[in-house]
């Protein structure tokens, strides 16, 4: 083994800008770390604080307006940054490789996986021919995926997110680079299957003395995979420092308010908002009791068949018989809950459980096939969902959109948004007063006027959240579905929007039917969650006894699969 | 029906950063207000009548007194190219005009609403663009009649696919989008989110080959004519005077043929450029 203390990559006082129609923006700068043999290095920040630009500078791929102003690059030695774009074709792949965020835009959609393993390795001039092949499924199997010979000529169209991410992690180990920069590799993927592929990393990387970088927003993650962490906020590395006393004892008051936002097991919705907010030592809010009793949502064997298109073959024209029972497939099967006045329900489940149809089919966007759906008394899942739009149930049933820039119309200004239900269902008809009710829904979301006349584009992550909060609170609705309202958002904002969602619910009266992937999310905003899996629910009662005592195996490897940053257990002592 | 600043701010500084950005732009909005401005006040501005004959001043080469030379019939041809702009962009105007409302209504219901209309609109779609655009057009006035009418009526019809085909390919995309969807939970009708919410969100696609198909149309209404259908001799139209003056080229008078031909080009060119400058214009988002 070579010298531990030369350091296979070292980068010192990198600065990336980018130039911009508002000239020279600073993405980067002045950032330096070293990352050692062997090592696991995690970068961790939130969105804009330049992790993705600093990985993208290191492998010399920025974007054509993005400019490397000064700072040194050095790969086990070498100077990267005088190094011409042939020399850093080789080193691409060969020396360090990169995995990216989305896996299925990784890879071509038109092209066999295995086959698109073989490119790589014709192209670093490491096999041809068969021996290609051989290698190519061999590495499908390294990366553990069933079937390696069969699985050969899947398009990736045919397998899972999780698979995909397998396979680009197979295109990114096939020339056995020394370093693999990883970014973000689980964003998107179910709480079971980042586990899965973090171990596989973690597994393949100790197999091979791999070096690797992760660049995570996920604090679990880092502390979980990591050996040492480098926090970046705004284009700066804050702190650096060895995974179990920077998490445990953050000097920054940035890091402890990241661990402080992240959710966990335990601890109240306000803990998760920095010190210095005053919100932090008030007691959550709850809504008025007296009202509990009465059941508000009634929902009895809701169920849903899509006709499973796959199973019809390339040509469905020769199954002339009737379609089989077989090739449909229930999304979700005999669904039944209540929902009382001011309560907050919980649906958790990982991708294609059937939550986000069922929220659906509740929302009357989504017609159903059996069951019914009653809400205050009223039948309503009998109404179908063309002619619900000016239904009257209409305004008393909202809900907030799981991506807030795709849920905003990109023409509109924010005040013409959140003016949208206004317009149509609210009795308001002069201008004056619907400008008035707009701005008292941005003070309520706490979304500063100025920007009411601003373009989706022009508005942070946050803020377009609270601009679809805003819009689906203007009716003053009775029952609000929030599906993943948060799921798109970083941790600290994540912290801010459930507090606000925590106060309007005390104030308005409303009650939540809050679907997510992360129990440890719902549970901070739900008195009772039901998990769902394969369009059933399979557990359902208060969410402290669902978490604390889960009945079902799937619920347990659900609460095992969720990764949490260990606890700053002496901060108090620490700040005092 | 009430509006809440449904106005968009188009701040000023939007539009120079587009043009500083793009400074063909610039060429094609000089262009543009060259072929207009030819368009207003041709025949006010035109040295000569364009229909008047002189006999003793017939197929004059270029001079200061004649820029662009004269035709066979002694007519001043810089008049004549000048006089013809107003109908040439007339014709294509209305044809786009046209081809673009019934093209837009017909693809943006096709792809949000789907089923059997799509299915209809889209064969009649086919049907047309199944035949050589120019040999239908061509049809279409020979069937109906040799007027002005009827040429925008052909250009019209030959364009629609294009439109229809955007434009159900840009309400497609939106039909299940996020925004569409929470304006349903808003309480929109289904044809209030087609008229608000995703035809707006077409309109720069739609801009900008509402923008190529101008020059499309010119070329196509100035072609009829050179065949010699739709407008007729005397009236001062480029199809015509090229077609008229390609009968001179060999003898030598090229100034009959080229001097149309050009303003024909340009103008096709300058609509072109102007398509790209007008998505710049018009895409909220390149605004930051």
């Amino acid at each position: 083994m070579s010298d531990v203390s030369f350091p296979l990559i070292s980068i010192q006082n990198l600065t990336v800008s980018f130039s911009t129609r508002n000239g020279f923006v600073k993405a980067v700068s002045n950032v330096s770390f070293d990352l050692s043999r062997g090592e696991t290095l995690g970068i961790v920040g939130e969105s804009g604080s330049g992790k993705s630009v600093t990985s993208y500078a290191l492998m010399g791929i920025l974007d054509s307006n993005g400019t490397i102003d000064g700072g040194k690059i050095e790969y086990s030695g070498m100077n990267l940054r005088s190094a011409n774009e042939k020399q850093m074709r080789e080193i691409r792949g060969r020396e360090i490789s990169m995995i990216f965020q989305n896996p299925r835009s990784a890879l071509n959609p038109i092209r066999k996986i295995g086959l698109q393993i073989e490119d790589v390795l014709r192209a670093h001039c490491i096999a041809v021919g068969a021996d290609a092949r051989r290698r190519a499924i061999d590495l499908l199997d390294k990366v553990k995926i069933r079937d390696p010979a069969k699985r050969f000529h899947s398009f990736p169209h045919e397998i899972s997110g999780g698979m995909c991410q397998r396979v680009v992690i197979a295109l990114a180990l096939a020339c056995s680079p020394k370093v693999l920069i990883a970014d973000e590799p689980t964003t998107g993927l179910d709480v079971t299957t980042q586990k899965a592929i973090m171990d596989l990393i973690k597994e393949l990387g100790e197999d091979q003395g791999l070096s690797t970088i992760l660049i995570t927003h996920d604090l679990g993650l880092a502390a979980n995979y990591c050996n040492r962490v480098v926090v970046m906020q705004h284009g700066e590395v804050i702190e650096t420092g060895g995974v179990n006393s920077l998490f445990r004892n953050p000097s920054h008051p940035y890091t402890r308010a990241l661990v402080d936002a992240t959710p966990r097991r335990t601890g109240i919705v306000r803990e998760l908002l920095p010190k210095n907010d005053p919100r932090h030592s008030q007691p959550e809010p709850r809504p008025s009791s007296s009202t509990r009793s009465h059941p508000l949502l009634i929902v009895d064997g809701l169920t849903k068949e899509f006709l499973d298109v796959r199973s019809l073959g390339w040509m469905p024209w020769r199954n002339n018989n009737a379609i089989r029972t077989d090739r449909i497939f229930r999304a979700v099967d005999a669904v039944s809950f209540e929902l009382h006045e001011g309560e907050s329900l919980g649906l958790v489940g990982e991708s294609g459980c059937g939550k986000s149809t069922t929220s659906m089919m509740v929302m009357r966007l989504l017609d159903l096939d059996q069951g019914t759906i009653q809400l205050a008394g009223e039948d309503i899942g009998s109404v179908p969902s063309t002619r619900f739009a000016r239904h009257r149930a209409r305004p008393n049933l909202q809900f907030v959109f799981q991506d807030p820039t795709e849920s905003l119309n990109p023409r509109f200004t924010a005040m013409r948004c959140i003016a949208d239900p206004l317009l149509q269902l609210g009795r308001l008809s002069r201008r004056s007063e619907i400008k008035a009710r707009v701005e008292e829904l941005a003070n309520l979301v706490q979304l500063p006027d100025s920007l009411l006349s601003r373009f989706p584009h022009q508005l942070s992550g946050g803020q377009k959240a609270r601009v679809g909060i805003a819009r689906a609170i203007a009716l003053n609705p009775k029952l609000l579905i929030l599906d993943e309202p948060t799921a798109a958002l970083d941790v600290s904002v994540q912290a801010v929007v459930l507090n606000l969602l925590v106060d309007l619910r005390a104030q308005l009266g409303m009650s939540y039917l809050f679907v997510s992937h992360d129990l440890n999310v719902v549970r901070l905003l739900c008195d009772k969650v039901m998990v769902m899996q394969a369009g059933r629910i399979i557990e359902q009662g208060p969410s402290s006894k669902v978490m604390n005592t889960p009945k079902t195996a799937y619920t347990r490897q659900l609460l095992a699969s969720s990764l949490e940053p260990p606890h700053a257990s002496f901060r108090q002592e620490i700040a005092q | 029906m009430t509006s809440v600043d449904l106005e968009i701010k188009r701040p000023r500084s939007h539009l120079v950063y587009v043009l500083s950005q793009n400074p063909v732009s610039l060429v094609a909005i000089f262009g543009f207000g060259l072929i207009l401005f030819a368009a207003l006040f041709g025949p006010v501005v035109a040295p000569y009548d364009p229909l008047a004959t002189n006999a003793a001043e017939a197929l004059k080469a270029p001079s200061w007194d004649h820029w662009f030379g004269t035709d066979q019939l002694g007519r001043d041809v810089l008049s004549r190219v000048l006089t013809a702009a107003r109908l040439d962009l007339m014709i294509s105007f209305a044809a786009v005009t046209l081809s673009f409302f019934i093209g837009a209504g017909m693809g943006s219901c096709a792809g949000y609403f789907g089923g059997w209309f799509d299915a209809i609109s889209g064969r009649i779609i086919d049907t047309i663009m199944a035949f050589p655009l120019f040999v239908l057009a061509m049809g279409i006035v020979a069937a109906l009649g040799n007027t002005v009418e009827n040429i925008i009526y052909a250009t019209a019809i030959i364009n629609v696919p294009f439109y229809a085909r955007v434009a159900r390919a840009e309400a497609a995309i939106r039909r299940n989008s996020g925004f569409v969807q929470a304006a349903k939970v808003a309480g929109n009708t289904d044809f209030r989110i087609l008229a608000i919410h995703v035809f707006p969100n077409s309109l720069p696609p739609m801009a900008v080959q509402a923008s190529l198909n101008m020059g499309w149309a010119i070329l196509n209404a100035a072609g009829l004519s050179f065949i010699g259908l739709g407008v007729r001799p005397p009236t001062p139209e480029w199809g015509i005077m090229v077609a008229e003056g390609a009968n001179f080229i060999i003898s030598g008078e090229w100034w009959l043929a080229i001097f149309p031909g050009l303003a024909l080009m340009l103008t096709v060119f300058t609509f072109n450029l102007l398509g790209d400058a007008l998505r710049d214009i018009i895409d909220p988002r390149q605004r930051t």
